[in-house]
């Protein structure tokens, strides 16, 4: 029996490999007392205490916003800090790292294919280089026009949408879910000018022709984006782009003189209760 | 972008021959229900007598040349992305894509040539 008020011992096969040393990568099982409230990457931490102090992993806010610890929990990808181990295993539990990545050790795989692709689509906003020389009001954007791109916006570029993606599987110079993703999100932020270089890299031939709209993209997203939806919009607007019906609407500048429309059911504020 | 002209083209291939295949089934496969380009509803709607018909008109000759061209098109581009995903290097997927292209002139040629002979015999036997 477990004891230290854990609830139930888990075996944690756990896939270990290192490249200096190791052939091919192998299953090691560590046996873990659970407590109620523990996280797999607790468990990993567990281990690493415990049983194998050269375990090595990738992690670092523990609360599922910095994307760092992707990995493989029985078959799937998702956070080790935002899975609850009795959530997903009973007596049994395997880990690995992201498919569709190089290793760099055990579990922390190479990301630096997916930051290169991410990269090439130009993940922020475009603007005129004299404009930002000159940077003089700002750039208003209803909440109309932010809710068209919120949700790609949440991405945290952890890599389980990669991982999961059976088209990148196959042909590892596919883009993949999440910079065509966030080249949708850029694309479609209406601040942006940008989307006319983005079409030569998400319109060529390992671009979004590419996606069979498999839909393991979304799935596996722990943030609950959906990049196959981004995916398809995105071949929506380069088939827009291609017969020259793109409607975006450009951005409306606004000087330091400038006032904005108030929207009609937005109430006046309260009288001060203070002079000034 | 050049990748997105040839995948819009294709799925507009797509829709044209759910249209043009549309009015195929109906004339070939239930003709004898619709009656379309069907000058002899007594015989079948592939009767030797039906086809020179059809063949005899010059707009149902070109509709097929039409059907054949996007069909073709439609069915290589398919061919060439499946081909294209067991990631062969840049060369052979150069030599594989200009292939296709010669397979696909080559029997949209063919295809062309056998609707206008087609066309030619229709108004000559209808002449004779």
């Amino acid at each position: 029996m477990p004891g230290n008020g854990a609830v139930r011992e888990v075996t944690f096969h756990v896939r270990k490999f290192d490249p200096t040393k190791d052939s091919a990568p192998y299953i090691q099982p560590f046996t873990v007392p659970v407590k109620l409230g523990m996280t797999v990457l607790d468990g990993l931490h567990y281990i690493k205490e415990y049983h194998d102090q050269t375990l090595a992993w990738r992690y670092s806010c523990r609360m599922g916003v910095c994307g760092s610890c992707g990995m493989l929990i029985n078959g799937r990808p998702t956070l080790a800090c935002n899975t609850q181990i009795l959530d997903v295993a009973s007596s049994r539990l395997t880990i690995g790292p992201l498919p569709n990545f190089a290793i760099v050790r055990d579990l922390a795989p190479d990301l630096s294919s997916m930051i290169e692709k991410h990269q090439s689509i130009l993940p922020f906003i475009v603007r005129a280089e004299a404009e930002l020389n000159d940077p003089a009001g700002e750039y208003f954007q209803s909440p109309h026009q932010l809710e068209e791109f919120l949700q790609f916006t949440f991405c945290i570029k952890c890599g389980c949408c990669m991982g999961a993606c059976p088209t990148l599987a196959t042909d590892l110079r596919y883009l993949g879910p999440m910079p065509l993703g966030q080249a949708y999100r850029y694309n479609t932020d209406n601040r942006d000018d940008g989307s006319q270089q983005r079409i030569p890299v998400v319109g060529g031939k390992v671009g979004v022709v590419r996606c069979h709209y498999a839909g393991e993209c979304s799935r596996a997203c722990p943030k609950g984006v959906d990049p196959a939806r981004a995916i398809q919009l995105l071949k929506r607007q380069l088939v827009s782009s291609y017969f020259g019906l793109v409607a975006k609407q450009p951005s409306q500048k606004q000087g330091p003189n400038t006032k904005g429309t108030r929207l009609p059911d937005i109430p006046d504020a309260p009288p001060r209760t203070v002079k000034p | 972008m050049g990748e997105t002209k040839l995948w819009t083209w294709h799925l507009i291939a797509g829709v044209v021959i759910l249209v043009l295949l549309g009015l195929h089934m109906l004339t070939m496969h239930i003709g004898e229900l619709t009656g379309l380009f069907v000058a002899n509803r007594a015989v079948a709607p592939t009767a030797p007598i039906n086809s020179m018909a059809r063949d005899s008109q010059i707009g149902f000759s070109i509709g097929y040349v039409f059907l054949l061209g996007v069909a073709l098109y439609h069915g290589l581009y398919g061919l060439r992305n499946i081909l294209l995903e067991l990631t062969l290097p840049e060369a052979a997927e150069k030599v594989l894509t200009a292939l296709l292209v010669v397979i696909g002139l080559g029997l949209f040629s063919l295809g062309t040539w056998a609707a206008i002979a087609s066309h030619a015999v229709a108004l000559t036997t209808g002449r004779g």
